[in-house]
Parts: structure tokens; sequence; C-alpha cells
């Protein structure tokens, strides 16, 4: 019995364990020779657990007496958590190491923030939820206070720290309601309790708070003060960790805790998930228009696409849990690209942020400029990219589920916030000569990242690489 | 008789307090810390009330494991507190402002 439940959950004990391993051998073996292999190695174990839990399939299983998901939902976010991770540690080291701040607690940080998203996107419990949450939120406030001697960084740190404080405290308060009215902290239970599609009104009350806690998670307004803040603050790298694998996880939960355990009660969460994805859609697009440090404008930018993700989970169907992780999937590929951009950009030897500096940047790097260009208009949902065809995806999930408006408002905003995507593509070709303009920077492998995303983006349109297939399963699996 | 409402009164007045606490506060970061250890506590008794009128253990068992990772949260916010006050040299709330948002 026991036996089985650890077979399943083997690949979060396999990266555990070796974090774990990591952490005694960097410690006894004294300084950080270690971690620049360690980011490597950590990076490679992701992709053979991709590997591995990408092609197990098979059927839905549960562990713990059901405190753990093992289903095609939960493979796939698992897949692009693991995925992403793998390239934001590879894309970081050069950084790290440039910065000195490649010490071994890096990598080990992030491989406990991955478990802890891995058991995110598989909970089956109120329980095994919280655990993977504060998991993966006390490794992140950590890493994003990892410059310890800079005040930017240790504020983003502690920003970051009290609010995502505060929402676990709502998320838990909604838990112990969730807990109290339903009898149980299982979601097959919860579940039940609502069989009559009636939730009592202490279980909506629960609900309400468990919402506004996920909603803090992933950054959706009212709820995303911290996130400009943390992106500018943090190390590079770090942000682009930030934009990417906790964003999917995140919204892994959020899909996983509405349709696990509220699934009952469709019409409840629908309208407060509508309402927080067009107020996001818009601050997203509005607020990046005055920015002139590309990771705050970055930061706003990921606000506005998590409300284009939550239309699709607003939509309450599987075609919508499908639109949403596709959504996510392309989002991921999309931010992983931009970042590798903003990675490279670097002024005498030294990392620059400015907007500024990116004027007339076409005339000295052509090839960078263009798949840059590409994924900006990606980004901004221009039609012949991906990132227009995964908007199209929620889109129609949307108007199958009868919500137009909501389709009607988030194409407003997505116009809205063409115009600051649009607005870096024109200082990059048609900008003026500045003092402060980029010269240099950039590693292979950091070129190599963009130059695949943007490929992605351009060839994606063919056929999304098959990952539409998988997403229906994925949604399948998950609403029932 | 004292009956669950009680408890649960108790629990969400707390809570408040703690939510009031994180926002309305202007002078120390400590107070933060201890608005939050106040949110969590406020919760604890809500599990444990459940627990006790369910006659179901599980709301005990959350306790605990609510009481350890709020243990493990309060060291990692001190530890960041400790960073950002070699830095900055003050903890006052209204000195976290470095970056606009």
């Amino acid at each position: 019995m026991i036996q089985t439940d650890l077979i399943i959950i083997l690949p979060e004990i396999i990266i555990s364990v070796c974090a774990m391993l990591a952490l005694v051998v960097s410690v006894y073996s004294g300084k950080d020779a270690l971690a620049s292999r360690l980011v490597l190695l950590t990076s490679a174990l992701f992709v053979v657990m991709a590997l591995w839990i990408g092609n197990s399939g098979g059927e839905s299983q549960s562990a713990f007496g059901g405190m753990f998901q093992d289903d095609a939902y939960a493979r796939f976010c698992k897949v692009v958590i693991l995925l992403s991770a793998a390239a934001v540690l590879v894309m970081g080291r050069d950084y790290m190491l440039r910065t000195g701040l490649l010490r071994f607690e890096y990598p080990l940080l992030i491989a406990f923030s991955v478990v802890g998203m891995m058991v995110m996107v598989s909970a089956g419990d109120l329980m095994a939820l919280y655990m993977g949450l504060e998991l993966q939120s006390l490794a992140l406030y950590v890493v994003a206070a990892l410059r310890r001697d800079s005040v930017k960084s240790t504020e983003a740190g502690l920003k970051y720290f009290v609010l995502g404080a505060l929402s676990s405290g709502l998320l838990l308060y909604g838990a112990s309601l969730t807990y109290g009215y339903a009898g149980t902290t299982g979601f097959n239970g919860i579940i039940e309790s609502t069989s009559g599609g009636q939730a009592s009104m202490g279980l909506l009350f629960g609900l309400v708070f468990v919402i506004a806690g996920l909603a803090f998670k992933v950054s959706v307004v009212p709820f995303h003060m911290w996130t400009p803040d943390v992106y500018e603050g943090a190390p590079t790298p770090i942000t682009a960790f930030f934009a990417t694998a906790p964003k999917m996880a995140a919204m892994g939960l959020f899909a996983r805790v509405l349709y696990d355990a509220f699934g009952g009660v469709i019409g409840d969460w629908q309208q407060i998930l509508a309402l927080l994805s067009v107020l996001s859609m818009f601050l997203g697009a509005v607020a990046a228009i005055g920015q002139s440090d590309i990771k705050r404008l970055m930061a706003y930018s990921s606000i506005a696409h998590m409300g284009y993700a939550l239309i699709g989970l607003a939509a309450g169907t599987a075609q919508g849990v499908q639109a949403m992780l596709v959504y996510m999937a392309v989002y991921v590929t999309m931010n992983l690209g931009t970042f590798a951009f903003i990675l490279s950009m670097e002024k005498d030897g030294r990392p620059v942020t400015k907007i500024a500096s990116l004027n007339l940047y076409a005339n000295r790097a052509p090839t960078k400029a263009i798949a840059m260009l590409v994924l900006l208009f990606s980004l901004a949902g221009v039609p012949p990219f991906l990132g227009f065809f995964a908007k199209f995806g929620v889109w129609s999930a949307a108007i199958d589920a009868g919500m137009i408006w909501l389709v009607f408002a988030s194409a407003i905003a997505s116009a809205i916030g063409a115009y600051y995507y649009l607005r870096i593509v024109y200082l990059m070709y048609f900008g003026e000569e500045v003092d402060e303009a980029l010269n240099g920077g950039g590693s292979p492998v950091l070129w190599g990242v963009l130059m695949a995303a943007a490929a992605i983006m351009v060839f994606g349109i063919v056929n999304l690489f098959g990952i539409n297939g998988s997403a229906a399963s994925a949604a399948a699996a998950l609403v029932n | 008789m004292i009956g669950l409402e009680h408890y649960l009164a108790v629990a969400a007045t707390l809570f408040i307090i703690g939510v009031f606490g994180l926002f309305l506060n202007r002078k120390n970061v400590i107070i933060l810390l201890m608005s939050i250890e106040l949110m969590l506590l406020a919760v604890n008794i809500n599990l444990v009330a459940f627990s006790s009128f369910l006659g179901d253990l599980v709301g005990q068992v959350f306790t605990l494991f609510v009481l350890t990772v709020a243990a493990a949260e309060a060291a990692i916010g001190l530890a960041i507190l400790v960073c950002f006050f070699r830095n900055r040299g003050t903890i006052d709330v209204e000195d976290v402002n470095v970056m606009k948002g």
C-alpha cells in the first residue's frame, strides 16, 4: 500500500533527496566551488524528470488516501514547470557567476521550490495544497533576497515575504472555513458536500478567501501590488524564474482547487474570476505604459497575461481549462525568450534594464532585434504569431461559455497593451542615438534560448507542436 | 454554554486584527511579523474548534502543520529583515520604499 504511494510520488522524492544530499555535500565541502556545476546538474535532473513524467502516461491515480493526485493534468503542469525551471537555471548561470551571486544555495532553493510546485499541482487535499504552497513560497522569499548586500533585492524579499505571508493567511483562513463547513479537507469530500449544486454560506466564505489567497500567488488585480517591486528588485535570472514556473504552478493549483474541490458550484466562482480577469487585463495594460525599467514592464505584462489565462478558467468548461493550459505554456515560452534577451542587455560589461538603452538596437544586433520583435509581437497578441493563437483559444472558450462581454473587454485591453510592446519595437528600430545604448553582452546560451523561443512563436502556429492534444487530455482529467 | 460560533467569532476577530495590523501599521516591520503570526493563530483556533465540534481529528493535524510552517515562515521573515536592516539601517515601514509600487 505505502509502496504504491511512494512510487507515485517518486519524482518529487528523487528531486528533494538529491537537493538535500547536495546541500550536505556543499556545506561540508566548504565554498561555492561546486555551485556552477550544481546549477547544470539541477537543470539536467529537471529535464530528466520532465521527460520521465511526460512519457509516463497512464491512468489517473492518487496516493496517500487522495492527498496526492497523479493525473494527466498534473503531469502537463509538471512538465512545463520542470522544463522552464531548467531553462532558467541554464540561462542565468553566466549572469549569476559574473555578479558573484552563484552560491550553492541558489540551485538548491530553486529545486526545493520546484518540488513545492509539483506538490501544488498534484494536491488533492487542503493540507497537501498548503504544504506545497509554503514549500514553494518559503524558497522563493529567500531567492528574491538572494543579493544580500543590495537594498533593492532585500527590499524585494521583504515585500514579497510580507504580502506572501498575508496571502497564505487568507488562503488558510479560507481552508479552515472550508474544512469546518464541508467536514473534511479532502477535495473529493468537499465536492461531495456541494453535490446538490448549493454551497452553505460558510463554504462560500471559505471559497472567497481561498480565491483571494490564490489570486495573490498568481498576482492578479487587486492582489498584484508585490509583483512590480519584486520583479524589479530581484536579480534578473530570479525575476525570469518568478515570471515562469511559479506562475504556471499557481495557475495549475488555482484550476485544481476550483474544479476538484469547488467544481459543484461553478456558478459561484465564475463571476469572481471574470471580474479579477478584467481588472488585471486593464491594469496590466495601462500601468505598463509609463514604465522605464524593462523588468517592471514585464511585471505588468505578466499581470495582464494572468488576466487572459483566467478567462479560460472563468469559462468553467473543459475547453476553457485546455485553453488556459495552452496559454500558460505559450506564456512561459515567450517569457523565457524575452528574459533571455533581458539577461543579455549589457553596457560596458554591466547589466542594464533601462528601456531607453534599447534605442536603435536593431542597428547593432539585427538578428537579436528581429527575434525580440517576434517575441514582443507575440506577447502583444499580434495575429501571425503564437501569442495570438493562445489568446484566440481562451476567447473561443469564453464565447462558447456565453461570456462575450469578457472577450470584448479583453480585446480592448490587449489593444491598449499592444502599445507598450510596440513602443519597444519602435525604439529598437526607429529610436534616437543615446549615450546609454547597449554595447555587447549575451552568451551563446542566451542567444540560443532567444532564437528558439522566437522560432517557436513563428513555427508553432502550424500545430502548436501537438501540445493541444495533451492539454485536452489534461483538461479532461480535471473537469469531469 | 459556549458554542462553535463563539470560537469562530474570536478567531474572526483575531484574524481581522491581524489584517488591520498589517495594513494600518506605519511604524515597524516587526509588528508586521506579529500581525502575520496573529492571523495564522486565528486560523488555528478555527481549525481546532471545528475539529472538536465535528469530532474529527484532521483539523488538529492541520493545526500542527500550520504551527510548524508558521515557525519556519517567521524564521525566514526575520532573516530577510536582518539583511534589510544591514543595508538600510532602519526597519521602519515607511522606509521600505526604494522602489515605488
